[in-house]
């Protein structure tokens, strides 16, 4: 009896500590960014290095400002979402309420072989057959711009949309459609008035995750974007992200020097930002649960 | 039952301890990591298949990254051998020194760096301070210098890159390495020398440099000339090797000290008149 009760609690005890072991994780993580990091505030003003518009980061003195890599990466992700979003929602939608149950289940496969394409491959892609169609399209002097990273960017977002807004579609109680129904509405009617309310806590969340998904993107944004550290005047021009300048450069840069410790801040950003993001997506799923 | 259990038991120990001390020591002996600039990689792959033909036991990894790379690896100890298309400088040297790694340097080749456009463009010929305008983005359309009138896409490498250092120090700062001028940031940077020559290829606002090893039909090459008044010189080998060509650099191999054992042999591999003869057949010019 005494055997079961320390098996017991020793058991207790691991699962505890796999519990709460990637909680450990994250804060490891962001402990060892912000000492890598804040070191660079030593030298610089964080306002200085936050909206500094030049980024030469091996030059004597260094330039460290990461206004353009920011905006970079905003402009990228928001291209991204304003593609991937709406075709993802009714994307799911269709596979959620409409489709018949076969081609359900062969979408739904394909959707999960979509996001298991290695995001390098998907670069690669890009960089052969989308930036020279998009510099022939629009004329431009160059393809590598921030619209072909957001058009790449959105097809790694839809599955992740895809998948979280049909969960959320098919959460909605039964009786809110049969209802609907009831009253006379058509399966359109029924749908853009009442399933899209009971589902929108769901579909924000998604879209939230999609943009995460996105956000915090490197390989095939480096690959497609052009990587020029310019303040974009639109989705036109290259682009560089954040993630794309620490990938490109931390091989690179020298133990201890002031590049090393920015790309750590650069990284600190990152993870601010993907934490905001993610941050919002929890609210609006457990809203969506409470109701 | 339980016979056999200890049986595979102990043949499975044993096979684990072999391993665990066969591996080390192969390890130590019969490898050789080669890493640094992306320029090399094509020569230091093609050294390495030709000397594991006289060496079957040996293995040799070599990966590309940058120069810089390469030497930040040699001096943490996780490389043999670092490639690096540039000197190593005086602060990696002081870095090296506290780690109590000594890099020792050959000069193993050398590389003219090729301007290339689109074989579209009307463009043949530039002088370096032409070319030095249009990096820093002073000349931004074709038109100002005799072309077409479109507008100029620079190509630049990314700052681990020894070509992109190269260029800027010799080009842009016109051989003083601590001068003001920046590549424009407008400039692309590019991942790799491969990437760099396929946007030339399918873009005829395009203008890039590298490595002479990475050119073909599909990009034409500028000729250089170092000031108004010097002839245009192309980038072949007997130009980069009278030093006649103006963009022209050493390319270097690094080790921890004196060589020892099979990276010994390696180097001297390196300059025999088969490794040379390599150099050459990656477009690169023999120093022997």
């Amino acid at each position: 009896m005494r055997l079961r009760a320390a098996k017991e609690f020793v058991i207790e005890k691991l699962i505890f500590l796999s519990g709460i072991a990637s909680i450990v994780f994250v804060a490891l993580i962001f402990i060892f960014l912000l000492k890598e990091g804040i070191s660079l505030f030593k030298t610089i003003a964080p306002g200085d290095f936050l909206s500094g518009r030049l980024w030469y980061p091996i030059s004597d003195p260094p330039k460290l400002g990461i206004l353009p890599l920011i905006l970079g990466s905003l402009l990228v992700t928001a291209g991204a979402i304003v593609l991937a979003v709406p075709l993802g929602i009714a994307s799911a939608f269709y596979i959620a309420e409409i489709a018949p149950r076969r081609l359900r289940d062969i979408l739904k496969s394909l959707i999960e072989i979509l996001s298991a394409i290695p995001s390098v491959v998907l670069g690669f892609i890009g960089m052969i057959t989308l930036v020279p169609f998009i510099k022939k399209f629009f004329n431009l002097p160059t393809g590598l711009t921030a619209l072909s990273g957001a058009i790449m960017l959105a097809f790694m977002a839809l599955p992740t949309i895809i998948s979280i807004s049909e969960d959320a579609i098919n959460a909605v109680p039964r009786e809110y459609k049969e209802g609907a129904i009831a009253l006379g509405s058509t399966h359109w009617q029924t749908l853009y008035r009442v399933v899209i309310h009971g589902a929108l806590p769901g579909v924000i969340a998604a879209a939230m995750l999609g943009i995460g998904r996105v956000f915090g993107e490197t390989m095939a944004v480096m690959m497609v974007t052009g990587n020029a550290a310019v303040i974009p005047k639109g989705l036109m021009q290259p682009v560089r992200t954040l993630t794309a300048t620490i990938a490109a450069e931390m091989g690179e840069a020298v133990r201890g020097s002031e590049h090393y410790y920015a790309l750590f801040a650069i990284g600190i950003v990152l993870f601010i930002i993907s934490f905001a993001i993610n941050f919002t997506a929890d609210l609006f799923l457990n809203r969506g649960r409470k109701r | 039952m339980r016979l056999r259990k200890i049986v595979w038991g102990s043949a499975l120990a044993a096979a684990v301890l072999t391993i665990g001390i066969a591996a080390p020591a192969e390890a130590q002996s019969k490898s050789i990591q080669i890493k640094g600039s992306d320029t090399m990689v094509n020569l230091g792959q093609s050294w390495a298949e030709a000397f594991n033909r006289k060496h079957p036991g040996v293995n040799i990894a070599v990966t590309g990254g940058g120069s810089g790379t390469g030497l930040t690896a040699l001096i943490g100890g996780t490389c043999d051998i670092a490639e690096s298309s540039r000197s190593i400088e005086p602060k990696e040297i002081e870095k090296a020194n506290s780690k109590g790694i000594a890099p020792k340097e050959f000069l193993v080749a050398m590389d003219g760096i090729a301007i290339v456009v689109h074989p579209k463009n009307p463009i043949k010929n530039l002088t370096i301070d032409q070319l030095r305008e249009i990096f820093l983005g002073n000349i931004a359309n074709w038109k100002t210098i005799g072309g077409a009138n479109k507008p100029i896409v620079l190509l630049s490498r990314e700052f681990n890159s020894g070509t992109h250092i190269f260029f800027k120090e010799h080009v842009l700062r016109r051989g003083n390495a601590k001068g003001p001028e920046e590549f424009s940031p407008g400039a692309l940077l590019m991942p790799s020398s491969q990437a760099i020559a396929d946007e030339v290829a399918g873009n005829e606002n395009a203008v890039g440099y590298y490595g002479m090893g990475y050119i073909s039909a599909k990009q034409k090459v500028i000729a250089v000339s170092k000031d108004a008044k010097s002839p245009f010189i192309e980038p072949t080998m007997p130009n980069v090797k009278s030093k006649a060509y103006p963009i022209s650099r050493p390319l270097f191999l690094y080790t921890n000290g004196e060589p020892k054992g099979v990276i010994k042999d390696f180097v001297d591999f390196v300059f025999s008149p088969e490794g040379q003869d390599l150099v050459k057949k990656i477009d690169f010019v023999p120093i022997k």
